[in-house]
């Protein structure tokens, strides 16, 4: 007697009729899917992208080549060579970070003293050749100067839990 | 023997030792800055503080003597409450500088702070800046970062006798400086940076260059001067950044002279790294091949006894062994290892070597210099003879040139008309080497290569004898080298074998073929046009200018060597990088080179090759065993056929920063030279009359 009545109650498709109503209410909700590269979604400020060297707003690089950034990689993707500048100050000759090689950790941004390195929200750098994500001290640079609102907002916005 | 208790651990530490010591017997870690074991007690930076019971007080462990039955405890609540407070005071001037500071990473200060230090500063006042004294081309100076622990005040006024540091002002006021800004003057100044306890004195020529964690550390030997002093090589990739000295109490204590320790930049500049082979009036880049036929031509070419081979200053023991068994096997007995031309008696190992050996220096009541400036020649060395000085009363007379040697030294004269007054007995100090009980007597190599050395080399043993320098437990006679390889060519028998020709015979002609192995400090332009040069060696000096083939060979960083100071002691260094280019080990050159002249050496291994030489030569087959000779030969060297002459002494070289082709090559050694010439110590203007 049970069993039949279970037959009855699927003869009236309760289930189904549910999946379509509840396809219906979403049809009439906002849509989730964005239109990628047009639309893209909110990212933290703590998101980590692409790199890049700052400088302060005098137009002096920040980086002082203190190698701490060097030293706490865990992917040791980041390479610093330094030399007295002709002023007697601490500078890099050379900055590299293997972006083959980055994990995306942000270890080197925590490490950094003086807020030189910073992990950007980029992360639109997808490149055709392995050698365009080699990158130098003049591309991370480059890097700083195209960002720098974003980066100093960034940085702004998660001082409160530094 | 008094007995303390640190920390419930009960040892026995000699009387007058400070509980410093005695925490340390106990292996207990005491923080100290002013505190060194081989400087004076300053007692001035407060952070050993420790509690002695019935002590109302913490007290300085480095100036508090230890008295029997103390009980001591080194980390109580009180005890670190205490060292927090101090490295709190040392805090509020220290800039917070550490990652633009050289010293980062091997600061005592930052290792102390992690200890010792709060996480905030409760500091809010203006820090103390002081300006930035230029002390020459060696020792940067930031004395912001200065916690006035008077440690370099207190080497260069009691190590390097060069009292040219001192404190001015008090308190917060206090800067240590030259009082008048120059340049350091001190051959072993960089000593200072490595006693700097901060970031105050740091390396120049390797400001910011690199990280100490970066750095990969290879035990080796210095080479530079024949102290043998014992070095720790910092090397990053293919480069080497910087040369430390590591503590060897029996040699260089834990100094280093500034020539061994600044010239590796030397190490990077005019180096050998091809084969060359000389068309017509140029040099060209060859191969390996090319280079060894042109070798095997002009030797098959000649009589065995017209091939000749000199090694130079820096060579290691295997190569030298090597070449002398090529020239052996080629039928040759034209070699020689004294590339400054010296002919003396070496038919004993005690005619040439350091006798009394480094550290017996410290048993000598009365020291007799002869035509040697050790504070040039072994500044490592001489500051043993100061520190001798120091510790007690010692006559010391000196013979040569008059220079500073740091200590007072009576200067009997400046030629060797001195050895027969006192050998008469008519020189006022031959009654102070009667009366001495451990007289030693130190002849410099310098002056062994004067064309009278031999004779000289005779009239120092015989003065030896006379004055009872020569018995079974004390050795009094000493030959101060300033060539690092000198002492193992002569062991080696790298000398004219019976009928062969010395330097000086080889370089005037006396060879069609003359092997260069580094001989860079011969009389190069001796040599006559129609001789073939082959140069092996790693600088672009003297030597490969002259050269008909150069062989590229390995500086001293870039090879397993065994080396021999001038005591005798025998040392191995290891290899920190590569050579350069297709240069490679000058062992490997010489058997490629002996297979290409159809008399292949018997060994394809540095193993191989060592087992073979500790064969021939059994002191190096252990090489940590060290002895003192006993004097056995009252007889002595063969004087040779020239008298005696009255000639002055001269020095060895013009200054002590150039003596040799890494120097040479060196920027900083060349910035020395110009900060210190043409004022330069080395003789008073008496080296032009």
């Amino acid at each position: 007697m049970r069993r039949l009545g279970r037959m009855a109650w699927a003869l009236v498709l309760a289930e189904i009729l549910g999946g379509l109503w509840l396809t219906l209410r979403y049809f009439f909700r906002p849509k989730a899917t964005l239109n990628y590269p047009y639309e893209k979604n909110p990212i933290s400020p703590r998101f980590k992208g692409e790199h890049a060297l700052r400088r302060y707003p005098n137009g002096e690089e920040r980086c002082i080549a203190c190698k701490l950034c060097e030293a706490v990689c865990p992917a040791q993707a980041i390479t610093i060579e330094a030399e007295p500048r002709d002023d007697g100050s601490r500078r890099t000759t050379r900055y590299d970070i293997d972006m083959t090689k980055c994990i995306y950790c942000g270890l080197c941004e925590e490490a950094c003293p003086v807020d030189a390195i910073v992990e950007g929200p980029n992360f639109e750098f997808a490149t055709e050749t392995r050698e365009e994500l080699l990158y130098d001290k003049a591309k991370l640079l480059d890097n700083g100067d195209r960002w720098e609102p974003e980066l100093a907002k960034r940085l702004e916005l998660d001082a409160p839990y530094r | 023997m008094a007995k303390v208790i640190v920390d419930g651990i009960e040892v026995e530490i000699a009387n007058g030792s400070s509980v410093l010591q005695a925490c340390e017997a106990a292996g207990k870690e005491i923080p100290r800055f002013c505190y060194h074991e081989r400087l004076s007690v300053a007692g001035n930076c407060r952070m050993c503080l420790v509690e002695v019971e019935k002590m109302p007080k913490p007290v300085a462990s480095c100036g508090q003597p230890v008295a029997d039955g103390m009980v001591v405890f080194t980390d109580t609540e009180n005890v670190r409450r205490a060292r927090r407070g101090v490295m709190e005071f040392l805090l509020i001037n220290h800039p917070l500088d550490c990652p633009i500071c050289d010293q980062g990473g091997e600061c005592d200060l930052q290792d102390e702070a992690v200890s010792y230090g709060r996480d905030t500063s409760r500091y809010d006042e203006a820090k103390r800046a002081v300006s930035q004294p230029d002390w020459g081309p060696l020792v940067k100076t930031t004395m912001t970062r200065c916690i006035h622990c008077t440690r370099c005040i207190r080497f260069s006024t009691e190590i390097a006798g060069v009292p040219e540091l001192g404190a001015t002002a008090r308190g917060e006021s206090m800067q240590v400086g030259t009082y008048v800004e120059k340049a350091l003057s001190s051959e072993l100044s960089g000593n200072l940076i490595d006693l700097c306890p901060v970031g105050a004195l740091t390396a120049k020529p390797y400001a910011f260059t690199a990280r100490p964690w970066e750095l990969r550390k290879t035990d080796s030997v210095d080479v530079l001067d024949a102290g043998g002093a014992n070095i720790r090589i910092d090397a990053r990739g293919a480069e080497v950044l910087r040369i430390l000295p590591r503590m060897n109490d029996a040699v260089n204590e834990e100094w280093l002279g500034d020539k061994s320790r600044f010239s590796v930049d030397g190490l990077k500049r005019r180096r050998l790294d091809q084969p060359w082979l000389r068309d017509g009036a140029r040099l060209r880049p060859a191969t390996w091949d090319e280079c060894f036929a042109a070798i095997a031509a002009r030797i098959k070419a000649v009589a065995p006894s017209r091939i000749g081979a000199i090694a130079g200053d820096l060579m290691d023991v295997e190569s030298m062994f090597a070449l002398r068994d090529l020239f052996t096997s080629l039928g040759s007995g034209n070699l020689d290892c004294r590339a400054d031309g010296a002919r003396f008696d070496a038919s004993q190992r005690q005619f040439y070597v350091f006798n009394t050996s480094i550290a017996g220096i410290e048993d000598a009541d009365a020291i007799l210099i002869i035509g040697s400036n050790p504070r040039h020649e072994a500044p490592v060395l001489n500051a043993r003879i100061r520190k001798r000085y120091l510790a007690s009363p010692t006559f010391i007379g000196h013979i040569g040139l008059p220079h500073d040697l740091t200590y007072p030294a009576m200067h009997l004269g400046t030629d060797p008309s001195v050895l027969a007054a006192l050998t008469d007995g008519s020189h006022p100090f031959a009654a102070t080497l009667r009366a001495a009980k451990t007289p030693m007597l130190i002849l410099g190599a310098g002056a062994l290569a004067r064309p009278d050395g031999a004779a000289l080399h005779a009239a120092a043993w015989a003065l030896a004898a006379q004055f009872n320098m020569l018995r079974a437990d004390w050795h009094g006679f000493n030959i101060l080298h300033h060539a690092a390889a000198r002492v193992g060519g002569l062991d080696l028998g790298f000398l004219p074998a019976a009928g062969g020709q010395d330097t000086r015979a080889m370089l005037d002609g006396g060879v069609d073929v003359l092997w260069l192995l580094g001989a860079d400090n011969a009389d190069i332009a001796a040599i006559p046009p129609e001789t073939f040069v082959i140069y092996q060696g790693h600088h672009g000096d003297a030597g490969a200018a002259r050269a008909d083939v150069i062989l590229p060979g390995a500086a001293y960083t870039e090879k397993d060597g065994i080396y021999v100071n001038t005591e005798g002691r025998v040392q191995q260094g290891f290899i920190a990088v590569k050579p350069p280019g297709s240069a490679r080990e000058d062992w490997r050159i010489i058997r490629a080179a002996s297979a290409s002249l159809g008399q292949p050496l018997v060994y394809d291994t540095l193993a191989a090759l060592r087992t073979r030489l500790a064969a021939a030569h059994p002191h190096f087959a252990a090489p940590a065993a060290f002895r003192r000779l006993a004097a056995t030969d009252l007889q002595g060297p063969a004087p040779g056929q020239v008298a005696l002459s009255n000639a002055p002494f001269t020095a060895v070289a013009a200054n002590y920063y150039q003596t040799d082709p890494i120097s040479r090559a060196s920027p900083t050694m060349a910035a020395c030279v110009a900060a210190h010439s043409p004022a330069d110590n080395t003789n008073f203007g008496l080296a032009a009359e």
